[in-house]
């Protein structure tokens, strides 16, 4: 997502054409490069004939781009908690992340702004025997917050933190997947998985998997929040404020991190954290409701920023439950949710349509609009279903509380309207948000959910749509569907795992019990004073959670 | 009386204790699922339940935590596996800073226009003065709270945030903490007036002050000298009520200006199940009750000389 407050100036379009021309291009790109002084610039520039508030221009867009060191970055972030520890097993919301993953301690790799992986704490990986044994190569001199190495034995007991029985670990389900995990060496950990998958590395980016010193006993530090992170600690107040510092031996220093502060303030309240960046008493937030995202565009020296990734509201069906055990049934459903009306009414059009398909824009193998047609509504289609499942009306219910998604409540209020032309009586039941996800998702047969989404198809199609998945939430079972996850898992070559994911996609498209109206946008907030990059990461909020790193103080 | 007073508010903390903990029991889920929320799996779950000893029966913890509390020790937060006190205390100070910030500005506005009020009874200041009380306290806190931030934030003069810690300076405490102290205020006020009002003039009927305004006393030496003394108890009633809500009853408050008190402390606790940072938040609002009524009670005692000199 690009942002507007950067306009490209170019001095070369000040003079005449030829070798004036050429000179002045070789200039400006000579300062950007920083091969030349500033003052050197003007006047070159102004002997070239150039206007001074022209090369003023480039001087301003140079300082914009090139970053600069220093200030301290205000973030009001929600999901912060009285109950937050640094354990990395019990991370839960995004005040956590920012603060452990961002700024604490990086995990093995990293999600790019393009999507890509990319290596973090480890340098590189080869994977062996259908991508079943893997070994990564722990990059060398990169030294802990308490000045020792970091070496493959922190890495092998901060992930077996969330191996076996005994791990109470959030994150215990990203790594089931692996059998074990020992060292090789200083500086090499192999791991070998139950069964073959290409996106392991992707996998070690997830914000459980911090990178914590081993305590020399098979376990992790955690407590003392000592990482390899470009911050640390200087005081976690759970819930409410968490001040870190530059860390002088950061490994990768003078490629990001720039800030010599960053200070972390949990602001669970919407209007709290908007008057909070209108007062300029923070630089950045996130999760602006949709309902408010106008106010913010009317505010001085305040910039929106939208980035549209996985997070996708979605409506789970159990498959197993009647009337939902018949495909008739779920088509039918899925054709009177009227998408478009639900983004704009609910979402206030900050979001994009989904089309009960879980790949959404953050993922590389998603299924084009000509292999997958967009679902739209249709009462007509949907009593076509009926007749085809033998019934002439339907009755169901939706359960649904904000804590499934926010506007749940709402987007089933719209949903029981529009499945009226097709003879359907949807009854929505307002859940409490109090133990919703124990009481009600996965255990009334058709409720509201949201999924922050996967970087890999493979990783959210095994852990929600697999049969076997521990959080398949539609309770669906599809044997070619299975089967090609294997298949996809363990092919190497790029074209052919395209077209597996892409019948995947197909599948649960045609056959699932997942109805997912919308894919909603990330919205929010900074100031001026910041500079954000034109590409931003969509897998999380504020850049990935990683604006500590990339942004700058202008 | 006092000893028999303090037993009975002993034995009402540990009812108290038990029904807190019997409600959090009634209610769904336990930490661990609150903890793992959508990333739960049963052998999490389990393996939290384990570790914390939450596969116990709740009789057994119950009695464990308060053979605890009974020794002075409030036992360990479930989720942030650290004693209780360390969570505690900054917080309580944080909530008694504001209690008594907003006491300090509340109580005597309420008692002068109260008693303002009384004197110029039915005249138009008296109205004014009521109505204006009455709108603000009828109005929800959070809303109180956004108008404040609205007039006084977005222009710049008062910080929205008011997230203060223990070493921030007094003076910059105070300003910090004035827009939250002034909706408190706001909302506070009326109630101690109104009762200061309704007891000056309940006072005022007497044949007492009759007698007074015949021997030509001034109205206002009437009030502040005859009157006010004999109306203390229901006033300091009503203000020992008003404090002890300072201190338990303005989560709201605490959210819109970011405030870390301990109403915050104890929602969080009911939201994932925390049981033992739960009664301990409970139990000192509950103290706070009580022990602001026996204050109050000791107060309109010694004021009543009728009452002290009884045997």
């Amino acid at each position: 997502m690009s942002n507007t407050n950067n306009p490209k100036y170019a001095i070369s379009n000040e003079v005449a054409h030829g070798e004036t021309k050429a000179k002045a291009q070789h200039l400006q790109a000579d300062f950007m490069a920083g091969a030349i002084s500033r003052r050197d610039f003007i006047s070159t520039a102004l002997a070239l004939g150039v206007s001074l508030g022209g090369a003023t221009a480039v001087v301003k867009q140079a300082q914009a781009a090139t970053p600069k060191s220093g200030g301290r970055l205000r973030q009001g972030i929600t999901g912060g908690a009285t109950s937050d520890v640094l354990d990395p097993g019990q991370i839960l919301d995004a005040y956590m992340i920012n603060v452990c993953m961002g700024q604490l301690r990086p995990c093995m790799t990293k999600i790019m702004p393009d999507g890509s992986t990319e290596g973090d704490i480890c340098s590189g990986w080869q994977a062996s025997n259908g991508g079943k044994t893997w070994k990564f190569d722990v990059r060398k001199g990169v030294e802990f917050h308490n000045g020792k190495d970091l070496t493959s034995n922190d890495v092998v007991d901060s992930i077996r933190h969330h191996l076996g029985e005994d791990s109470g670990s959030g994150g215990s389900g990203v790594v089931a997947g692996i059998k074990t995990i020992k060292t090789d060496g200083k500086h090499g950990v192999i791991i070998e998985l139950k069964e073959g998958d290409g996106d392991l590395p992707t996998l070690l980016s997830d914000y459980h998997l911090n990178i914590c010193p081993s305590n020399g006993e098979g376990g992790i530090d955690w407590q003392s929040g000592i990482g390899a992170g470009p911050y640390q600690l200087v005081e976690h107040n759970p819930g409410v404020r968490t001040l870190t510092k530059k860390f002088a031996n950061y490994w990768n220093t003078g490629n990001e991190a720039w800030f010599d502060e960053v200070e972390t303030l949990g602001i669970g309240d919407p209007t709290a954290r908007l008057s909070a960046l209108a007062t300029n008493a923070v630089d950045a937030i996130n999760s602006v409701p949709p309902k408010t995202a106008a106010r913010l565009k009317n505010m001085r020296d305040v910039q929106t920023l939208i980035s549209t990734g996985n997070k996708q509201a979605t409506m789970p069906m159990l498959c197993d439950v009647k009337p939902f055990d018949d495909i008739n049934v779920r088509n039918a459903l899925k054709y009177i949710i009227n998408r478009q009306e639900m983004l704009d009414k609910v979402f206030f059009g900050y979001g994009e349509l989904g089309n009960d398909n879980p790949i959404g824009p953050a993922n590389i193998f998603r299924a084009t609009t000509d292999e997958l047609p967009q679902r739209a509504y249709d009462p007509e289609r949907a009593k076509h279903y009926l007749q085809k499942a033998g019934l002439s009306k339907l009755s169901v219910q939706f359960h649904a509380a904000d804590t499934g998604f926010p506007g749940a409540v709402d987007a089933g209020a719209l949903m029981r309207e529009s499945a009226k032309a097709a003879g359907i009586d949807i009854e929505v039941i307002r859940e409490p948000n109090d133990g919703y996800w124990s009481n009600v998702w996965m255990v009334k047969p058709w409720s509201a959910c949201f999924w922050s989404g996967r970087p890999t198809e493979n990783w959210m199609f095994s852990q929600v749509y697999l049969s076997t998945a521990d959080w398949n939430d539609t309770h669906w079972k599809n044997d070619r569907f299975d089967m090609l996850l294997r298949a996809g898992k363990a092919e190497t070559n790029q074209a052919k795992r395209r077209d597996i994911y892409v019948e995947m996609q197909q599948i649960v498209h045609e056959d699932g019990g997942l109805a997912l109206p919308v894919f909603q946008s990330d919205i929010m907030g900074y100031r001026t004073s910041m500079h954000v990059p034109d590409q931003i990461a969509n897998n999380w909020e504020l850049d990935g959670h990683h604006a500590c790193r990339r942004w700058w103080q202008v | 009386m006092l000893v028999k007073r303090l037993a009975l508010g002993v034995l009402t903390l540990i009812l108290l204790s038990l029904l807190i903990f019997l409600s959090v029991e009634a209610l769904p889920g336990d930490l661990a699922e609150a903890i793992l929320g959508q990333q739960a799996t049963p052998e999490n779950t389990a393996a939290i339940r384990r570790e914390l000893g939450l596969d116990l029966p709740p009789w057994t913890r119950y009695l464990h935590w308060l053979g605890g509390v009974l020794q002075g020790d409030f036992g360990n937060s479930l989720a942030l596996r650290k004693p209780i006190a360390e969570l505690i205390a900054p917080r309580l100070a944080n909530t008694l800073f504001l209690t008594l910030y907003t006491a300090c500005i509340a109580v005597p506005i309420a008692l002068i226009l109260g008693m303002a009020a009384s004197l110029f009874r039915n005249s138009y200041f008296d109205r004014i003065s009521n109505i204006t009380a009455l709108s603000a306290i009828s109005m929800p806190e959070f809303f109180v709270g956004y108008v404040m931030i609205y007039f006084f934030a977005i222009s710049g003069y008062f910080p929205s945030m008011a997230s203060i810690n223990a070493g921030t300076p007094f003076l910059e405490k105070l300003y910090l903490c004035f827009l939250p102290a002034l909706t408190l205020t706001l909302v506070v006020t009326a109630h101690m007036m109104r009762m200061t009002r309704a007891a000056i003039i309940n006072v005022l009927a007497l044949p007492y002050i009759e007698m007074a305004r015949l021997k030509g006393v001034k109205s206002q030496r009437i009030i502040t000298a005859h009157a006010l003394p004999n109306a203390i108890a229901p006033i300091v009633n009503v203000v020992a009520l008003n404090l002890a809500y300072l201190i338990t009853g303005v989560v709201i408050v605490e959210i819109v200006f970011v405030f870390p008190g301990l109403g915050q402390l104890m929602v969080d606790g009911v939201k994932f199940r925390d049981v033992p940072v739960v009664q301990a938040t409970a139990l000192i609002f509950a103290s706070a009750y009580v022990g602001l009524n026996l204050l109050a009670d000791i107060i309109s005692t010694i004021s009543n000389p009728r009452l002290m000199r009884q045997r």
